[in-house]
């Protein structure tokens, strides 16, 4: 029964005891180390937002960069393309005019040869007209030197003059 | 730590109270040892701290006897008292009778008892628990106050008490008491540290821990006590509205029924924490002792018999202690979840 039986003076003393130890605790050991705790939790929070904000922007950076690059990249396919498609135009253009300056070259060339061909031919042809007419000068006057030969050629000229009145 | 170092300490821990033990059965002058004497010794309140004998000698730490008899205050040492037939300034120890093992002074013919406000075995053993909690955490915060930046975790003591407090706030005072928690945080967390602590002490069997303070009734009704007025002083409105009008049909509350029941559950609720911590601690307390207790009943039965029974009864008592190193813990948590739910059902309606 004794053990059963709260003692006056052991109340005594755990009250005091007990109610200067709360005290001292509840005003210097607890409130410091519930603060810490909870401005530790606060801050671990914050920086966890931070982190996940941050984050958020680097993937937003990220597909910013791949955007710009994939638009860098269809740039670059456009203007090679463009270039080529110059390239192309300029070439064809060079072609052509080189064809046609060749070709009008080419026909200025043979023009010219022809007409010093006929330049040539017509001169040839002068210079034959003339030797043969000389020739045929020198012949004659041999062969004119006497009389029948002038009375048969007269006679030569004349049925040819007929004819040629036919 | 490795098992077989965990068994050592227990073991020699063990040994170390073993001559408190032998002591205990030199008592009776007969030589016969009787378990239930000091099991008992071990489990009531002293006015003088028996650590343990020594070749015939008690070791004795002796404790300040403050009394207020018909003749006024006496402060003494209680070695004055504590032998057999001392009297001292008309003050004596009774051995039977009302007042068994008490300070007592005889007035005419009628024995009474003083004012008595010794610091007994329990008192100390109480404080020096109280001490160690104090330092504990005034030791851990201002770990906390010399660290300017709270960006990174104590470690050490502070740590450690920083994870036992967690713990408790979110799995137990959070929770049950709820949105104000922070008012009623510091009393909490007193109440579990000392508790447990001093369970812990309370299985040290060396002086100065050793002592069955949560074990003792004064002790656990004092708890008990402030879990009450924790309670009730600071309860809402709809917490006294519902003791003394509840919500029921008006012919229970015209006869007084309910709000009788009610008035009756603010006391039976404490009742309750006192008997379940006194009860947990003193059984584990006893069965430790009584463990121990086989050692020396079974010395005059030979040998053999002693020595298997010493065996056993070490066995025995390993399991035990382990086991009450989990109760230690079980009971200052539920002490706390308790009054963390009491608090908490007396905070709603808010």
């Amino acid at each position: 029964m004794e053990l059963l039986t709260p003692s006056g003076g052991l109340l005594f003393w755990m009250t005091i005891a007990f109610g200067v130890v709360f005290f001292i605790l509840a005003k210097f050991a607890f409130p410091v180390i519930l603060d810490s705790v909870e401005k530790r939790e606060k801050f671990i929070d914050t920086q966890l937002d931070a982190a996940r904000a941050a984050e958020v922007r680097i993937a937003g950076l990220e597909a910013e960069g791949e955007k710009i690059i994939a638009d860098a990249e269809r740039e670059k396919v456009n203007i090679l393309k463009d270039a080529a498609a110059s390239r192309d135009k300029i070439v064809g253009d060079a072609r052509e005019t080189a064809q046609e300056e060749a070709a009008r070259i080419i026909a200025e060339a043979k023009k010219q040869a022809q007409e010093e061909k006929d330049a040539i031919l017509a001169s040839a042809r002068g210079e034959v007209a003339m030797i043969a007419v000389q020739m045929a000068t020198k012949v004659l006057r041999g062969q004119l030197s006497d009389k029948e030969a002038q009375e048969a050629l007269q006679e030569i000229l004349g049925d040819e003059a007929v004819t040629e009145r036919g | 730590m490795t098992r077989r170092t965990i068994i050592f300490i227990v073991a020699a821990l063990l040994a170390l109270a073993a001559p408190r033990m032998l002591s205990a059965s030199g008592h009776g002058d007969g030589g016969e040892f009787s378990p239930k004497e000091m099991v008992m010794e071990h489990l009531a309140d002293s006015y003088e701290w028996h650590i343990t004998s020594f070749k015939g000698r008690d070791i004795i730490v002796p404790l300040p006897v403050i009394v207020r008899s018909s003749t006024g205050w006496h402060v003494f040492s209680s070695d004055k008292i504590c032998h057999e037939g001392a009297v001292y300034e008309g003050l004596y120890i009774a051995h039977e009778g009302k007042y068994k093992d008490k300070i007592v002074e005889d007035v005419g013919d009628v024995q009474k008892r003083p004012i008595d406000i010794s610091l007994t075995k329990t008192a100390c053993g109480a404080i020096f628990s109280l001490l160690v909690v104090m330092i504990l955490f005034l030791v851990a915060a201002r770990a906390y106050k010399k660290k300017e930046e709270i960006d990174y975790c104590p470690k050490g003591l502070a740590g450690l008490l920083e994870w036992l407090i967690s713990s408790i706030l979110d799995s137990v005072i959070k929770p049950c008491v709820g949105s104000k928690w922070r008012k009623f945080a510091p009393y909490l967390l007193t109440a579990f540290f000392f508790i447990f602590i001093t369970n812990l002490l309370g299985l040290i069997p060396i002086f100065p821990a050793g002592a069955n303070v949560t074990g003792n009734i004064t002790i656990t009704l004092f708890m008990a006590v402030m879990t009450m007025l924790a309670v009730n002083l600071f309860g809402s409105k709809h917490y006294f509205k519902e003791i003394f009008w509840p919500d029921v049909p008006v012919f229970l509350k015209a006869i007084p029924l309910m709000p009788l029941i009610e008035i009756i559950g603010i006391f039976t609720k404490p009742f309750a924490l006192m008997m379940r911590l006194f009860a947990n601690i003193l059984a584990g307390h006893s069965i430790i002792l009584s463990l121990c207790c086989i050692i020396f009943v079974t010395v005059h039965m030979g040998a053999a018999v002693n020595g298997s029974m010493t065996a056993v009864a070490l066995l025995f008592m390993i399991f035990m202690n382990c086991l009450e190193l989990l109760v230690a813990f079980l009971q200052a948590y539920v002490f706390t979840m308790l009054s963390s739910v009491f608090i908490g059902l007396a905070q709603e309606g808010h």
